[in-house]
C-alpha cells in the first residue's frame, strides 16, 4: 500500500468552523498549514454543504477568507494513530498518509447523544442533526412527515431546514422544562445576534408545535419505524411519521485528543487561556473544549490558530470575545440538561450497543463499562463505543477508561505501516 | 457538466445531484434496512456523519462502506443487507 507524506508547521484535524479559524489565523501568519478531514469536504457539521454553496452570510465570509489562504486540505482522511509526538498516521479509501509537524490544532467537534428507548434502533431513526446531514447530501424530503425529538437548539435549526425543504414537521418534543428554557432565554438579553437568531427561527417555525418537557417513549414499527409516542406530564399519545430524527444535545469528539494523552475536565478536553492542551504544543478548540456553538468555536480557533503561529498577544486580544461566548455556552448546556426521568426510557431488551446488540438487562449486572465490555462485547464493535458510550455514562455513569490506537476501524494493511 | 449522477441501488436506477452521498440514494430508491445487525435485525443510517457505522453497504462489491461519507459516482453499483 503507497504512504504519502504530509509534512507541515501545523497540522488541523478537522474543517468545521473551529478547525478553518484556526487555519486561517496560521496561514496569515506565514505558516504553513495542513487541515485533514475524513470527510469529502470542509465545514464540518454546522457548515456541510455550504463551502461550494453557501446559505449563511457568516459561511461564506469565512470560505472567502479561506479561500484566499494558503492552506492544504487533505479530506477524506480518518487518522487512527499516533506514531510518536509530531507525527500521525491516518488512511484514506485508497492509501495511508503520515503527518509531520511541529504543532497540532485538534478540532474535531461534536456528535450527537443519543439515549436507547424501544424501537430507537428501527431504520427510519435517525440523529436530528443525522436526518439533516442526510438532506444535505441529496435525500428528498419534501412531503414526508417528520418528528423531531431530544434536546438542545439543534432541534429548531433542523426543523427550521426540513421545513424549508418541504418536509411535513409534526412537532418538536424538546425534553427540558419550560421555566428551564425560560431562564436561558432571559440569559440571552445582552446578545443581540443570538436574540435575533432565535427570533428569526421563531417566526420561520410558526406552526410548528413545539412541546417543552416532552419526549419519545418508543419508536414504533416492524421492519422500520412507523409511528412514534411520546409522553408530555400524564399523556401519553402515537405520532404517525415518515422518520424521527431525535438526539439528546451534543458531546464532544474525544477519541483522538485522549490517545494522545490530553487531559480532560468534565467531558471536555481541559485547555489553558491559549487553548492549549495538557500535552505540549497540542491545542485544541471548538465543540471538543466543551458544547458552546458557532461563535465560540469560531473565536476559540482563531485564538488556537495565533496561539499555534506564536501571535500571543494576538491571541490575547480575543480572549474577551471568547469570555462573552463562553458564559453563552454555561447557559446552553444547563438549559438543556438531561432530565432523569430519561434514564427510564430503556426497557430490559432495548439494545444499548447497536453494534454488538447488547441489551440493558445484560449491562445490568456490571459495575463498569470495562466489565461491560469484558462480559458482553459492549461498546467494542465497529464504533468502539462512540454511540453507546454516551448513553451508558447517562445510565450507569461509566466512563471510558482508555483509548487505544486504532481509534478508528482501520485496515490491517494501513496498521502494519505503523 | 451534467448536474446528476446515476446510480445503481440494489439493481434499480437512480438518480441524484452530484455531490450526494450515497446513503441518500439508498433512501431515495425507498430502501430503510441498509444492513443486518449481528443478531439479524435490519438498521439504517443514525449519525449520518460516519460515527455509527450504522448505514454500511456494499459498493462496487467492496463491503461495510460508510454510506453516508461515499460520495455518489455515476454508475456506481450499491447492494444492501450483505
Amino acid at each position: 500500500m503507497s504512504r504519502r507524506q504530509l509534512i507541515c508547521d501545523v497540522l488541523v484535524i478537522g474543517a468545521g468552523p473551529a478547525g478553518l479559524a484556526a487555519a486561517y489565523r496560521v496561514a496569515e501568519n506565514g505558516r504553513s498549514v495542513v487541515v485533514a478531514d475524513d470527510n469529502p469536504d470542509a465545514g464540518g457539521q454546522i457548515w456541510r454543504g455550504e463551502a461550494r454553496n453557501t446559505k449563511s452570510n457568516e459561511a461564506a465570509a469565512w470560505f472567502e477568507k479561506i479561500r484566499n489562504s494558503e492552506i492544504e486540505f487533505a479530506y477524506g482522511i480518518r487518522i487512527f494513530q499516533q506514531l510518536s509526538p509530531g507525527k500521525l498516521l491516518g488512511e484514506t479509501d485508497n492509501d495511508v498518509c503520515e503527518f509531520s509537524y511541529q504543532k497540532l490544532v485538534i478540532a474535531t467537534g461534536a456528535r450527537e447523544r443519543f439515549l436507547p428507548f424501544p424501537g430507537w434502533t428501527l431504520p427510519n431513526v435517525m440523529g436530528a442533526g443525522g436526518l439533516q446531514a442526510l438532506v444535505k447530501g441529496g435525500l428528498p424530503i419534501a412531503g414526508k412527515r417528520v418528528v423531531i425529538a431530544g434536546s438542545g437548539p439543534l432541534l429548531l435549526a433542523v426543523a427550521d431546514y426540513l421545513k424549508r425543504h418541504g418536509a411535513d414537521v409534526s412537532l418538536i418534543a424538546e425534553q427540558t422544562s419550560r421555566p428551564k428554557l425560560a431562564r436561558f432565554s432571559f440569559s440571552l438579553l445582552g446578545q443581540t445576534q443570538k436574540v435575533s437568531q432565535a427570533l428569526r427561527l421563531r417566526s420561520q417555525l410558526s406552526g410548528i408545535g413545539y412541546l417543552t418537557g416532552c419526549w419519545p417513549v418508543a419508536a414504533n414499527g416492524f421492519d422500520k419505524l412507523h409511528s412514534v409516542t411520546l409522553r408530555r406530564g400524564s399523556r401519553t399519545w402515537e405520532v404517525e411519521c415518515d422518520y424521527l430524527a431525535c438526539g439528546f444535545h451534543l458531546v464532544p469528539n474525544l477519541e483522538l485528543p485522549q490517545l494522545l494523552g490530553c487531559r480532560l475536565d468534565k467531558d471536555a478536553v481541559a485547555v489553558d487561556d491559549f487553548q492549549e492542551t495538557s500535552v505540549a504544543d497540542v491545542y485544541c478548540c471548538g465543540e471538543t473544549t466543551g458544547i458552546g456553538g458557532l461563535e465560540l468555536s469560531l473565536v476559540e480557533g482563531e485564538i488556537a490558530g495565533l496561539a499555534a503561529s506564536d501571535k500571543k498577544e494576538l491571541a490575547r486580544s480575543l480572549f474577551s470575545v471568547r469570555n462573552k461566548q463562553q458564559k453563552f455556552a454555561t447557559a446552553l448546556n444547563s438549559a438543556f440538561e438531561l432530565r432523569s426521568e430519561l434514564k427510564s426510557l430503556v426497557a430490559p431488551d432495548t439494545i444499548v450497543c447497536r453494534c454488538e446488540d447488547v441489551q440493558f438487562s445484560q449491562l445490568q449486572s456490571s459495575d463498569s463499562w470495562r466489565a461491560a465490555k469484558l462480559h458482553t462485547r459492549c461498546g467494542m464493535g465497529p464504533c468502539q463505543g462512540r454511540i453507546c458510550g454516551a448513553a451508558v455514562e447517562f445510565l450507569f455513569g461509566w466512563q471510558a477508561e482508555s483509548v487505544r490506537p486504532p481509534v478508528l476501524a482501520a485496515r490491517v494493511g494501513s496498521i502494519r505501516e505503523g | 457538466m451534467p448536474d446528476t449522477v446515476t446510480v445503481v441501488v440494489n439493481g434499480e436506477l437512480v438518480t441524484m445531484p452530484v455531490g450526494s452521498m450515497v446513503a441518500a440514494a439508498v433512501l431515495k430508491a425507498g430502501v430503510s434496512a441498509f444492513r443486518k445487525s449481528v443478531s439479524g435485525q435490519p438498521r439504517g443510517p443514525l449519525c449520518g456523519m460516519g460515527i455509527c457505522f450504522e448505514c454500511r453497504v456494499t459498493i462496487d462489491f467492496e463491503p461495510h462502506c460508510k454510506s453516508c461519507q461515499t460520495i455518489c459516482q455515476n454508475g456506481m453499483d450499491i447492494r444492501t443487507d450483505e
